[in-house]
């Protein structure tokens, strides 16, 4: 019944799309469609959470006579897809919550408001797949309609150029996860998932399809190298295409790497746990090195995706090397680390690319260096935006600290492994996560600080005003949750039972429920956490010696300017901008990495010009890796060029030829 | 189950470590002040200072808003908190499960992360400068910690303070190189987290150099009373931190009678008061360094801590 339910909600996610393009001359016409689209995630919310916490039991499967006329279309809902079925549910109500405040200052709305039901559809398809060819459809349909979203505001020249990469990227990526379900159909015959289930593949195909699925759901995914499209897709969507495209359809890219790596590939190698591992590890530290040198706030978010993408494939790296050795609790615990932060991180990625939303609503403006003081004109949010930051800089006691707390709490049990490589390998890993947990908090120093603490660095910031009730809702909401999830991370553990049970084959101890108890991942005296009553214990010490300060004598406060030093300079220039913030942190790591060099350019004396310094960087992943195939490929363009010049004559020749090689190579295979 | 004494105990812990912060600060001041043929100041000046700065009206910039005001309190909670977690003179605090190492350390992070905020509320150069070399400084001092924290619990097989006291204090622990390593690790973290020389000068107010009181620097009355009061514990649980790791003897058992508490608690004060003899001779010795050296001090710690984990991986005797 739930997944009748769940796809009954994505076919009217799709009639939603017909008749906004139907209704093009209706006024109400944009609120009709967010509303429609937040009813209808509402149900499909409801559907995925009964499904995994009510009756986690049975998945069932469903076969419609749709597509390709003798090959059924099948679905599917076990624990796994009602998770990330929850997961994108949320991530539709919240940013059509969130739109339908935000909406009505698109200028173009006829460009996003078919895209937008049909890219919640699309990504529905995915999780509710069980044969390739749903999962790739639907797959497909999320990166077009993303596609299509991205390039909505289409006049501005960076966004048809991140278009472009992205249709790239999302088309590499397709093919490589084509070829993978090829190779997986190739030993069963058949491409439902439960054929392919069913059949073993040799060591070898499945190395392949295990490097295939990195690179296809990786791409999407947002792992180094292949993260380039990335921060420059994701902020040029509107603010709520930004938070879905960052907060959850990255997820269902993880979903598509945990179904085919965890699910129908059988058995694993813990060889293929060594290059998730390094990737997770070097994709969270580039990661959010990346996104401290960035001076936009929408790109600096879109780098953080990638950082958190980092983690999680850290945690999934993991539970592939503790599963290949056959130990269970320890699999069952990376797993569960990397499934709370992909929830944690869906939830506050989400929070804050509506928050800067409402900023860029609010003030016109992306670049941090604009921005200032909004903490006076935008109290709510604020406050919202700093729980997000709080919660991704993995600080207690919120969500994004329980998660990291489990991820390091999986790579110290670590030494059980008998391998030697992996042991070197999660040590190295450990310090990397350490590290990008560190940086994480400096970069959101610098983002929140820059942009909201402070005096307004422009006009527009000066006279920002905060954003209306269904965006400030749809913040909160997302806030809300956050804490939550931070407080009482023992039941979102439970909650996460009965899909780690289906793929690690064994859960996490259930957590005891009375909701102060601590969350214990292995064992009382090992490892415990206590998010609830360490949380009422700060209140209640910071409210004790608030009371007590009070009563020592309590002065009212006096306001007066801020020391200068005696050199009275009203310009809020003098402040410290994004740039000059992460300045030490750029000496200290980035002139290495990204070869970053400053130049400082001074007039001579007596000529008035002001001074300027400069920064210049490169992009590793660009120089190493883009640019070369782009001068390969247009290298070989140009020798093929001639080509398109020939008389029929000759490519019928050409054709023959082909034939002939290609009849040559099979004869040889055979 | 008893739960009347371990509550008491814990609440004597927390009022032990409140009283005992600015006492240790002001015996390190004069204990500095002495080796440099100073006076000094008495060792209770900065409970005078504290007692003054909280009857006083805080002044605060034109610009300043909640956030400026509702730090002080915030970061005074997170550190009290910690410091309270760390056993003193007993092990099997009640509060002990709630937080293992890894929390408290994180705890410490998010005390940061609000100061490093405030310090930027004002718009004044002088808090972003203290902000950004703050948080250069964490970026290396806390992967560091989080290492040191990873070989201790790769030798006692827990995270949690107490059962790693009490491991050490069993027989099967030994001497070993990686706590050795960690013990080095954790010494130049200690420095650098509470902002000593030669990481930063806490006597200091010139503009090349500071950056802990840099971020301070708009702060006045209860509010700067809060905040040297907690940089203060923040020092005291170090202090205590190294103290029941490297040195666990001493400490009184769960459960043991009200004399064994009190030579604890004498055992206490006797490390503490060693470490504050300690830091006064290794301070009053080096001049501070320049900030872009920084990274390579605590990269050095940082390496000591990924040597430490590495042997504990490799091997499980060294």
């Amino acid at each position: 019944m739930t997944l009748i339910t769940a796809l009954g909600c994505s076919a009217a996610l799709l009639l939603i799309s017909i008749a906004s393009v139907l209704l093009r001359r209706f006024s109400g016409r944009n609120a009709l469609v967010y509303a429609a689209t937040l009813a209808v995630s509402l149900l499909s919310l409801a559907c995925g959470i009964e499904a995994l916490l009510v009756s986690p039991a049975g998945s069932p499967t469903l076969s419609l006579p749709l597509g390709v006329p003798w090959l059924h279309t099948h679905f599917r809902l076990d624990a796994l897809s009602s998770l990330f079925l929850a997961i994108i549910s949320w991530g539709g109500v919240s940013s059509s919550l969130f739109a339908l405040g935000y909406g009505r200052h698109e200028s173009s709305p006829e460009r996003i408001l078919p895209f937008f039901p049909l890219f919640l559809a699309g990504m529905i398809w995915v999780v509710l797949a069980d044969d390739a060819y749903v999962f790739l459809f639907g797959w497909e349909i999320m990166s077009l309609a993303s596609w299509a979203l991205v390039v909505s505001h289409h006049r501005e020249e960076e966004n048809i150029r991140a278009g472009h990469l992205y249709l790239t990227m999302a088309a590499i990526g397709a093919f490589t996860l084509l070829l993978a379900f090829g190779l997986l159909a190739s030993a069963g015959g058949g491409y439902l998932f439960s054929s392919i289930r069913a059949s073993a593949l040799s060591p070898r195909l499945a190395g392949a399809v295990l490097l295939l699925t990195t690179i296809g759901a990786g791409s999407k995914a947002g792992l180094f190298p292949l993260h380039a499209w990335l921060p420059l897709a994701h902020p040029a969507a509107p603010s709520h295409v930004s938070a879905l495209m960052s907060g959850v359809m990255t997820k269902v890219a993880i979903y598509g790497f945990i179904r085919i790596v965890f699910d129908l590939l059988g058995p694993p190698s813990w060889e293929g746990s060594l290059p998730l591992l390094l990737l997770g590890g070097v994709t969270a530290v580039l990661g959010v090195l990346y996104a401290l040198m960035q001076h936009d706030l929408k790109r600096l978010l879109a780098y953080h995706t990638v950082e958190n993408i980092g983690i999680i494939f850290i945690g999934l790296g993991l539970a592939l090397a503790f599963s290949a050795n056959r130990i269970p609790w320890a699999a069952a615990l990376s797993l569960t680390a990397a499934l709370f932060h992909t929830i944690n991180h869906s939830l506050f990625k989400g929070l804050l690319f509506l928050g800067s939303g409402s900023v860029l609503e609010a003030t016109g403006e992306r670049e941090m260096d604009k921005l200032g003081g909004l903490i006076h004109r935008m109290p709510g949010t604020t406050v919202a935006f700093l729980l997000g930051s709080v919660a991704i800089s993995g600080l207690p006691p919120l969500n994004g600290f329980a998660s990291e707390w489990l991820t390091f709490q999986a790579i110290l049990v670590s030494p059980n492994l008998p391998q030697w490589a992996l042991k070197f390998l999660i040590v190295a890993v450990g310090a990397l996560l350490a590290l990008s947990a560190a940086l994480a908090a400096a970069c959101f120093v610098k983002a929140f600080g820059v942009s909201f603490l402070g005096r307004p660095r422009t006009s527009a910031a000066a006279e920002a005003r905060e954003t209306d009730p269904w965006s400030l809702s749809a913040l909160f909401a997302n806030a809300f949750f956050c804490l939550l999830a931070g407080l009482f991370p023992g039941q979102v553990v439970n909650a996460l039972g009965p899909v780690v049970q289906e793929l690690a084959g064994q859960a996490l101890p259930r957590q005891s429920l009375p909701f102060w108890e601590p969350m214990i991942p292995i064992a009382q005296n090992r490892s415990s956490y206590d998010a609830f009553l360490l949380f009422v214990l700060i209140a209640f010490a910071g409210l004790m010696i608030a009371g007590l300060v009070r009563g020592i004598g309590f002065r009212p406060i006096r306001r007066s300017p801020a020391w200068d030093c005696g050199y009275p300079d009203p310009s809020p220039a003098t402040q410290y901008t994004s740039p000059s913030l992460a300045q030490p942190i750029r000496r200290v790591y980035a002139s290495s990495l990204f070869g970053a060099r400053e130049a400082v350019e001074s007039s001579p004396p007596g000529d008035p010009r002001p001074a300027r310094i400069s920064v210049k960087m490169r992009d590793p992943a660009w120089e190493g890796l883009y640019l070369p195939i782009a001068r390969i490929v247009s290298f070989l363009a140009d020798r093929l060029n001639p080509m398109q010049f020939l008389t029929i004559r000759r490519y019928l020749l050409l054709v023959f030829l082909l034939l002939v090689f290609l009849l040559l190579l099979l004869s040889l295979w055979i | 189950m008893d739960l009347v004494r371990p509550t008491l105990v814990q609440a004597a812990q927390m009022v032990l470590v409140l009283l005992l912060a600015p006492g240790l600060t002001g015996s390190v001041r004069k204990l500095k002040a002495r080796l440099l043929g100073r006076q000094g100041p008495s060792i209770v000046q900065p409970y005078r200072d504290l007692w003054r700065l909280f009857r006083k009206s805080p002044v605060l910039a034109g610009n300043a808003s909640w956030l400026f005001r509702v730090v002080p309190y915030l970061v005074f909670a997170f550190i009290w908190l910690a410091t309270a977690l760390v056993p003193t003179f007993c092990l099997g605090l009640p509060f002990g499960p709630w937080a293992d190492l890894i929390a408290i350390t994180a705890m410490i992070g998010t005390a940061r992360f609000f100061l490093a905020l405030s310090a930027l509320d004002v718009g004044t150069s002088f808090g972003g400068i203290g902000a950004s070399r703050e948080v250069m400084i964490a970026s290396l001092a806390e992967p560091a910690m989080l290492l040191v924290v990873f070989t201790l619990a790769l030798v006692a097989g827990s995270t949690e303070l107490s059962a790693i006291t009490a491991f050490l204090l069993s027989p099967s622990a030994g001497l070993r190189v990686s706590m050795a390593l960690a013990l080095a690790a954790l010494l130049l973290i200690a420095l650098a987290e509470n902002s000593r020389l030669p990481i930063d000068n806490p006597a200091t107010h010139l503009e090349l150099t500071m950056v802990h009181e840099a971020m301070i620097l708009e702060y006045s009355g209860r509010h700067l009373a809060l905040l040297e009061w907690a940089a203060s514990l923040k020092l005291l649980l170090y202090f205590s931190l190294i103290g029941t790791i490297f040195v666990p003897w001493g400490l009184a058992k769960p459960g043991s009678s009200l004399t064994a508490y009190l030579a604890g608690g004498s055992f206490y004060l006797l490390k503490i008061g060693t470490g504050a003899i300690a830091l006064a001779i290794f301070e009053t010795g080096l001049a501070k360094m320049r900030l872009f050296r920084i990274p390579d001090f605590l990269g050095a710690a940082l390496m000591l801590g990924l040597l430490a984990t590495l042997l504990r991986f490799v091997s499980g005797s060294l």
